[in-house]
């Protein structure tokens, strides 16, 4: 309580007026105030592909977004009300990328978090495994993207365990830009790239928080994505060999980072086949840097 | 956009035994673009008399010019070179010449006394508010942590290999955690009669 005080934390929130976006979803008793809701809605979050209804937490983002100056805030300074703001949260800056060729899906991450210009972390995961058929990755709000792909990830499964069948590319991009599509204009940021391989081939998905949802064969998100692009369009082909596309795919990364100061840390590059994912390797772009130019790696 | 995290960079001094240090970093960004990663922000100002200027690089230039402008004179009506203080004094008067409308700039001087060799560190705001009691002097856009660091690391009495080490840790560590500073750095440590300048490897994303 007395923490929270320092943290400049709305006093609104210790009496429980906050609510966690949709938390029926966890299946568990949450605590909201002193009662406690047994809840387990699975009607709202259907796999039939349906919209999630919108209710009193939309206003609790809204005002979070418009970041009122409470009394309790203007003592604090200004800082406060910024970092209660979900825009300025970690992971802003990024570059993924993903592209479809003879071999199947290449999808490549770097591994840069930031808040503002700071670097919060060199070696996050932005390549989230939904199956083992299925990845997404991360760009925008990384609290945002987390929470969404376990969202799908738990509606994939869902999906398998009811119709006994794999769940396509298609569907699972679908029901992820139908959620966020139920969210449009509730400050939500989310650019995420739906990769896989299904019965159909390879398959290849940009999703956005806008409810943006477009298949297509070479993609890339984030920051850097211009730098990214500059690369993959000026060597990508469909019948690149697999060895080529890695070399690619990492390259077109590690040209990103060094451009843009939002991105950084390693290059990850994964392979989608028939038989499903495989990482190929994960690389420090500062080796890469000097490796190139044949300085040795010292530190 | 803030035009003092604009085209980014950092820049650090550090008092030590019978000896001063300054250190920049390498990058030169426009906005979300990184255009050149070979861009020290420290200037020569005479023997033993160092200008380090992060923030906004047309203004840094400008005030280099315009500032060796001054210097030249002072030199040549004085006929003696420039003692840090007396170069304090001038770059906070020439900063505030220009109260209402200022350069973008958060300058940081380090530099030895002619006479007695006193090390001299001062950093100041863009309108030349400055702090000379301090053993070290940091600014630009990694200027908390390089801060943090400093307290951390320095020690009083570093000689100067230890100094150039201390620095050369602040700087990198410091640069590593900012997106809009880093790509190499630059270490000048001034002494008596001798000015080593040393260029440092950091990681260039």
């Amino acid at each position: 309580m007395a923490l929270s005080n320092i943290c400049g934390a709305d006093p609104a929130w210790e009496c429980g007026s906050f609510e966690a976006p949709t938390p029926e979803l966890f299946g568990v008793d949450y605590i909201q105030g002193k009662t406690a809701i047994s809840a387990l809605n699975c009607g709202e979050y259907n796999v039939g592909l349906s919209l999630p209804t919108l209710d009193a937490h939309q206003k609790i983002v809204q005002s979070l977004l418009e970041a009122p100056s409470t009394d309790l805030q203007l003592q604090q300074g200004a800082e406060h009300t910024k970092t209660a703001n979900p825009r300025n949260l970690f992971l802003h800056g990024t570059t993924t990328l993903s592209f479809k060729f003879q071999g199947g899906v290449m999808v490549a991450v770097d591994s840069r978090a930031s808040s503002g210009q700071q670097i919060s972390s060199q070696t996050v995961n932005k390549v989230i495994p939904i199956s083992k058929y299925l990845l997404g990755t991360m760009a925008g709000g990384a609290a945002d993207c987390t929470y969404w792909m376990r969202v799908l990830n738990r509606q994939c499964r869902m999906y398998e365990l009811r119709n006994r069948e794999r769940i396509t590319v298609s569907a699972a991009s679908k029901l992820l830009s139908n959620m966020l599509y139920g969210y449009k204009g509730s400050g939500i940021s989310i650019g995420s790239m739906i990769a896989g391989y299904d019965k159909r081939g390879p398959g290849l998905y940009v999703i956005d928080n806008d409810g943006m949802r477009v298949a297509g064969n070479c993609f890339s998100i984030g920051s850097g994505s211009p730098y990214a692009f500059g690369v993959l369009d000026t060597e990508y082909r469909w019948d690149l060999t697999d060895k080529e596309a890695y070399e690619l795919a990492r390259r077109a990364i590690y040209h990103a980072t060094m451009r843009d100061p939002y991105s950084g840390g390693n290059v990850s590059v994964y392979h989608i086949k028939e038989t499903g994912w495989v990482k190929i390797e994960t690389q420090d772009v500062s080796d890469l840097f000097y490796k190139d130019r044949g300085i040795p790696v010292t530190a | 956009m803030n035009p003092f995290s604009y085209n980014g960079g950092v820049c650090v001094a550090m008092k030590g035994d019978k000896c001063v240090a300054i250190a920049s970093d390498h990058r030169l960004g426009a906005g979300r673009l990184t255009v050149g990663t070979d861009f020290p922000k420290v200037f020569e100002m005479g023997p033993a008399l160092y200008l380090g200027l992060p923030g906004l690089t047309s203004d840094s230039l400008t005030v280099v010019n315009k500032l060796k402008f001054r210097v030249n004179l002072y030199e040549l009506s004085e006929n003696r070179k420039i003692k840090p203080h007396s170069f304090k004094a001038m770059l906070e008067h020439f900063l505030y010449e220009k109260r209402f409308g200022g350069y973008f700039i958060a300058p940081v001087i380090a530099g030895l006394d002619p006479d007695t060799d006193e090390p001299f560190v001062t950093a100041m705001d863009m309108l030349g508010a400055g702090e000379t009691n301090e053993p070290f002097a940091v600014a630009g856009t990694a200027e908390e942590s390089l801060l943090g660091l400093c307290e951390a690391l320095w020690e009083p009495n570093l000689k100067p290999d230890d100094l150039f080490e201390t620095i050369s840790q602040v700087i990198l560590n410091a640069v590593d955690f900012d997106c809009l500073a880093g790509a190499g750095a630059t270490v000048h440590v001034i002494e008596k009669d001798k000015v080593t300048t040393r260029t440092i490897k950091t990681r260039m994303d």
